[in-house]
């Protein structure tokens, strides 16, 4: 089965045999789970899942998608699940970039670069916080200035997943500082291999570098790599972390988390402690707010399937993911005590809890703090006023922003 | 497992709303609260002759709806939600669901069609200080055709209004359930940290009983035990949700500093945490009623997992009602003191958070 023969059949498959299908070509084509070391590798298998018509399951025929509804893509992700695919590199192109080129760019952009995405042809990521914008990313003070007929960029990027491997990025970039924070914003494709373009790896606290930051220098865009509207990017913006959300929302935990109910159960039985009332109330209180959590996105895929959208509620699943991270953490700390402070070097189980505990701190800042979430339950879905805001009208140019000393 | 509601479903919960919103808001709540007997028995008969819903999990051929858990639940939600004064948790829940789990047919053709129709109000006796489940220190001596019982039970969700009791006591042979007519034993209304709930003493010795049929008395007070927590906590659900909109509402209009107070970081990421134990926790109790439905074999965990999440989730929702409001939150005039009682008062009622969740790790083996 490929894409060509279903398109051309023209009615969309039956969905219990697409979930079989991919059942059964996963089985006989998904790699052994490791760490996306080489990228060739990734681009050809991300070429034959493609041609095996499970990339872009949703995405219009037009551009090379097999313009099936969500609830085929919803198959192939349950299916999916059972494997670690190495589709890691395309995550930004597939679930955030793609999408909002598909909705807002011209023709012209989306036949250029939606079929290369698909095939894992060019890899995408996207370029949005800078060291002065975080949570307010209107702020942000990467300039794009029209030069005859193109755009120069000076400024700075941060925290860009996938930018190692990325060919091409999805810039916002200020392009008019006289208008007000969001109003002066533009979305540009920027081409990551043009001169001026420097990717460097960013060491997180846990002692990887999944992430880069990106430094533009006089870097040159033509005119016509505008995503919508120039000082329209705000709106682009905001297209794409709709689509980031759903992303994330969609995404599978990790089959193995050092840090769950069954990890730490294990920890304590190893450690002789299973028995102790403390330990057995902090193993209670942990299942119990892990299999609420899971109970809860349980129930948002089973609304979305009735056709009620999630809404501003993926952020009470992402508040309550990180909230039961720290306690996680917490309760591995009661359970194990000194045995986490040091292990031998050949002890994996000692290197797993301590990445655990160390990288617990991004999952309550990164795709928008704990702060953030909360600000978003409490005015999106419980309506309460805003707080009043001091940059509205202002003209971003006599804005304070940033880290002022 | 199915976690959203069926159109039906919602219909049922809309016209339990509808009925509550006429006849429990909340001075009817107060006056019933303050009756000689602790409930509304006109809005009682309402809910079991006009919308018959007391009989949910029953199934038809004893009078009931032959519907089940999940609708329960919807019920037990607008109870909770509106602090409705009635004997549902004595008569609906533990009373109906114990009488289900035992197998005297005898008992249930004479008394299930009259429970589902309101006119007779039953519950379950089982209770002693320190053990919510009993069996505890009650015993059953056999006499002639029948038993008698000797012991005290407390405290009994509507042991004061009940016209017939379910003892559990031990006999000889280990625990065993009883029938005992309210006119034979010695009742003591309590006094209650929670005004909107009855629960009395009832004082056994030499009691007449007639042993209700049972292959297994103790697993069948286990399923009671089960049912009665997820049912308890769809009303804890409901009233999570009740205090949510009032602490909300309140914050939309209450000025402080030349600002809506709900504009504050602190309360409305407050109020955000609320609404997420709201969120999390109706996703758990749907999963918890569903399986009562359909998956037995899952009960004991799911049981165990609303009990641990509802009881600190509804009365930490409570508190914030109360902290919220500021000074008018701590009024008697207020409402919100009544479902901070009711939130504390049913987190502790068949036990305690720490004994809670020790039985969920017991049922998850750890």
């Amino acid at each position: 089965m490929t894409a060509a023969t279903t398109i051309a059949t023209g009615s969309p498959p039956d969905l219990d045999a697409f979930r079989e299908q991919a059942r059964a070509w996963l089985r006989e084509h998904a790699p052994a789970p490791s760490p996306v070391t080489d990228i060739e590798a990734a681009r050809a298998f991300q070429a034959a899942l493609y041609d095996a018509g499970f990339a872009g399951i949703t995405w219009p025929q037009d551009v090379g998608g097999r313009g099936l509804s969500t609830a085929y893509q919803q198959a192939f992700s349950d299916e999916e699940a059972e494997y670690e695919l190495p589709t890691y590199p395309f995550t930004i192109g597939m679930g955030m970039c793609g999408p909002t080129v598909n909705d807002l760019g011209t023709p012209e952009q989306r036949t250029r670069y939606l079929p290369r995405l698909l095939r894992g042809e060019d890899i995408w990521c996207q370029l949005f916080s800078e060291p002065g914008a975080g949570s307010d990313v209107a702020s942000l003070q990467t300039r794009a200035v029209l030069d005859g007929d193109s755009w120069v960029v000076d400024g700075q990027k941060v925290w860009t997943t996938n930018a190692q491997w990325a060919d091409f990025g999805a810039l916002l970039a200020r392009t008019d500082p006289d208008r007000p924070k969001h109003s002066g914003l533009t979305m540009f494709v920027v081409d990551m291999h043009a001169p001026g373009v420097t990717v460097r790896p960013l060491k997180d606290m846990s002692g990887r570098a999944p992430f880069n930051e990106i430094y533009f220098d006089s870097v040159r865009i033509p005119a016509d790599a505008v995503i919508g509207e120039v000082n329209g990017g705000w709106h682009a913006a905001v297209t794409m972390l709709g689509h980031e959300r759903v992303s994330i929302g969609s995404r599978r935990r990790p089959k193995t988390n050092p840090l769950d109910f069954t990890a730490i159960a294990a920890l304590a039985q190893r450690l002789g402690v299973s028995g102790e009332p403390a330990t057995r109330e902090r193993l209670a209180e942990l299942y119990a707010r892990e299999r609420v959590l899971e109970l809860f996105n349980v129930r948002l895929r089973q609304e979305a399937a009735a056709g009620i959208a999630p809404g501003a509620r993926g952020s009470v699943a992402k508040l309550a993911g990180s909230m039961l991270a720290r306690l996680a953490v917490d309760t591995v700390g009661e359970i194990a005590g000194p045995e986490i402070v040091a292990w031998d070097p050949e002890d994996t189980t000692g290197a797993a809890v301590a990445l655990g505990i160390n990288s617990t701190p991004s999952s309550s800042i990164a795709g928008g703090t704990n702060e953030i979430q909360r600000g978003i339950i409490g005015e999106r879905v419980l309506g309460l006023p805003k707080e009043p805001s001091v940059d509205k009208g202002v003209p971003f140019r006599e804005l304070k922003v940033g880290t002022q000393k | 497992m199915r976690l959203v509601l069926t159109e039906e479903q919602q219909a049922l919960r809309a016209a339990v709303r509808d009925l509550l919103t006429d006849r429990a808001a909340s001075p009817q709540v107060r006056a019933a609260m303050e009756s000689e007997t602790g409930i509304d028995r006109d809005l009682w008969t309402r809910l079991g002759r006009d919308l018959d819903v007391l009989g949910l999990v029953v199934p038809e051929e004893y009078g009931g709806a032959g519907a089940g858990h999940v609708e329960r639940a919807v019920v037990q939600e607008e109870l909770g939600r509106a602090l409705a004064p009635t004997p549902f948790l004595g008569s609906a829940v533990l009373a109906t669901d114990a009488l289900l789990a035992l197998d005297d047919e005898e008992a249930r053709r004479e008394l299930l069609p009259r429970l589902v129709s309101g006119e007779l109000i039953a519950t379950v006796a089982v209770a002693e200080p320190g053990t919510p489940w009993g069996p505890g220190a009650t015993t059953a001596t056999a006499s002639g055709d029948g038993w008698t019982l000797d012991g005290t039970k407390t405290p009994v969700v509507a042991g004061d209004l009940a016209d017939v009791l379910l003892v559990v006591a031990t006999t000889p042979d280990g625990p065993a359930w009883f029938r005992v007519d309210a006119a034979d034993v010695e009742r003591t209304t309590l006094t209650t940290l929670d005004p909107t709930r009855r629960l009395a003493k009832v004082v056994l010795r030499g009691t007449p009983a007639r042993r209700l049929e049972s292959a297994d008395p103790a697993g069948a007070l286990e399923r009671v035990a089960d049912l009665a927590t997820i049912a308890l906590a769809a009303e804890q659900l409901g009233g999570l949700q009740r205090v949510l909109e009032m602490a909300t509402d309140y914050a939309k209009v209450r000025v402080q500093f030349g600002r809506a107070i709900g504009s504050y970081q602190a309360v409305k990421h407050g109020l955000a945490d609320v609404h997420s134990d709201w969120e999390l926790g109706l996703s758990a109790l749907r999963y918890a009623a569903w399986a009562a439905d359909e998956a037995p074999d899952e009960v004991p965990v799911a049981a165990a997992l609303v009990a641990t999440f509802f009881g600190p989730a509804y009365f930490k929702a409570a508190e914030a009602c109360v902290q919220y409001h500021g000074g008018i939150g701590y009024t008697w005039e207020h409402d919100a003191h009544l479902y901070y009682k009711r939130a504390k008062s049913t987190e502790l009622l068949f036990g305690a958070p720490g004994r809670d969740r020790a039985r969920l790790a017991d049922r998850l083996g750890v």
